[in-house]
C-alpha cells in the first residue's frame, strides 16, 4: 500500500465523489473465500501443485450416463453383474471408468425384497466418476439428516413409495467407500438393447430416490 | 484380504466417545449395537490423515448393520428396515453373549 489513504468515498481523479461498485460479478461466501485462501496457500508453499488440483477436479467430472451404462451392462450380462457386485472398482474399470486411488466403490443391488437409499451424513461422499457432481439436495443438511431416520418420507417426497413388504436399507457412506445402486430392471424391457436400457436409468435411481423409467419412455 | 478382528454376522458395539478431532463416526450410532454386514480391506485412518499423517497403519473397515427401530424411537416404517454404515475397526468392540 502507498501512503495514499484510500477512502472509497473520496473524490477520484475523474472529478465526482462516488463509491466503487459493491461487488465483482461473483460474490464468494465466507467459506468459499476460506477454501480459496487455503488452496492458494497450499500451492504457494509447494505442498500441492495447481496441476494436482485440476486433476482431482477432473476426476469428479463424470456423468450420470456413465453409471447408467454400468447398470445397463449389468442387466444384460450376468457375469459382468457378478463382477460388479463383488469388485465394483475393477468391473467399472473394464468399461473405462476410473476411480481415484484413495476411494473404493461398492455397488448394491435392489431386489424384490430390498431397496437401498444412499446418503453421506457427514459430508457428501458420492461416486462422482459414475454419477457426476452430486446434486445440491444430496449435499443439503435436510437430506443428510432425514435420509437416515425417515427414509420412507424422504423418498415419498421424491415421488417414490416403497411397499412395507420391502426392506428399506439406508447406506451411510462415512468412510472411503463410495456407493452406487444397481436398480431393478423394469418389466417389459426384455427385447431392449444395452444402449436403450441405459436411457431408462436416471441418476436418482442410482442414489435410491427413484426407480428406472418404464420402457415406453424411449419407445414413444 | 487382510483379516480384521470381526467377521460377518458378529455383534459389535460402537464406542460411545467424542474425541475433539475429526472422526467418521456419527453421533447416532455411538453406543449402539449392530451386526457386521461386510468386511472391507483396511484403509488409511482419516483421524490421522486429517493431521497430515499419511503413513500410519491402515485400519479394517466394516459395513455394520443396525435395525432402524433400535436407532430411532420415532422410526416410522416396518421392523425389517435397516441402516448400514462404514465404521473403522478401532470404533468397534465385541459384544459379549450376555449383552445380546
Amino acid at each position: 500500500m502507498s501512503d495514499h489513504d484510500h477512502d472509497h468515498s473520496h473524490d477520484h481523479q475523474h472529478g465526482h465523489p462516488h463509491r466503487h461498485p459493491p461487488a465483482p460479478d461473483i460474490e464468494l461466501s465466507d467459506r468459499a473465500k476460506r477454501s480459496l485462501a487455503i488452496q492458494e496457500l497450499l500451492v504457494e508453499k509447494g505442498i500441492i501443485g495447481q496441476d494436482e488440483i485440476r486433476r482431482r477436479v477432473e476426476e469428479q467430472r463424470g456423468s450420470p450416463m456413465n453409471g447408467a451404462k454400468v447398470v445397463a451392462r449389468a442387466w444384460v450380462d450376468p457375469e459382468f453383474k457378478e463382477r460388479l457386485l463383488t469388485d465394483a472398482r475393477a468391473a467399472v474399470a473394464e468399461m473405462g471408468f476410473e476411480f481415484p486411488d484413495d476411494t473404493g466403490l461398492v455397488v448394491l443391488e435392489n431386489t424384490e425384497d430390498r431397496h437401498h437409499l444412499i446418503v453421506c451424513t457427514l459430508c457428501s461422499c458420492y461416486p462422482g466418476a459414475l454419477l457426476g457432481p452430486p446434486p445440491d439436495w444430496y449435499k443439503s443438511l435436510p437430506y443428510r439428516s432425514r435420509a437416515v431416520n425417515e427414509p420412507r418420507s424422504v423418498m415419498s417426497e421424491f415421488g417414490l413409495e416403497i411397499g412395507e413388504e420391502r426392506e428399506v436399507r439406508v447406506v451411510d457412506s462415512t468412510a472411503e467407500l463410495r456407493y452406487m445402486i444397481l436398480p431393478k430392471r423394469p418389466a417389459g424391457t426384455e427385447g431392449m438393447s444395452e444402449e436403450e436400457l441405459a436411457e431408462l436409468v436416471p441418476r436418482d435411481s442410482m442414489i435410491g430416490v427413484a426407480e428406472p423409467m418404464p420402457p415406453d419412455t424411449i419407445r414413444a | 484380504m487382510t483379516r480384521g478382528r470381526f467377521a460377518p454376522g458378529d455383534q459389535v458395539l460402537v464406542r460411545d466417545e467424542d474425541p475433539p478431532h475429526h472422526h467418521r463416526t456419527p453421533w447416532y450410532i455411538k453406543g449402539r449395537i449392530g451386526k457386521v454386514d461386510a468386511v472391507y480391506d483396511p484403509w488409511p485412518n482419516p483421524e490421522e490423515m486429517a493431521f497430515g499423517k499419511t503413513n500410519g497403519p491402515k485400519i479394517p473397515v466394516y459395513r455394520v448393520e443396525f435395525d432402524q427401530k433400535d436407532l430411532w424411537d420415532t422410526y416410522q416404517g416396518p421392523k425389517r428396515d435397516r441402516l448400514v454404515i462404514d465404521i473403522f475397526e478401532h470404533w468397534l468392540e465385541p459384544v459379549e453373549r450376555s449383552q445380546q
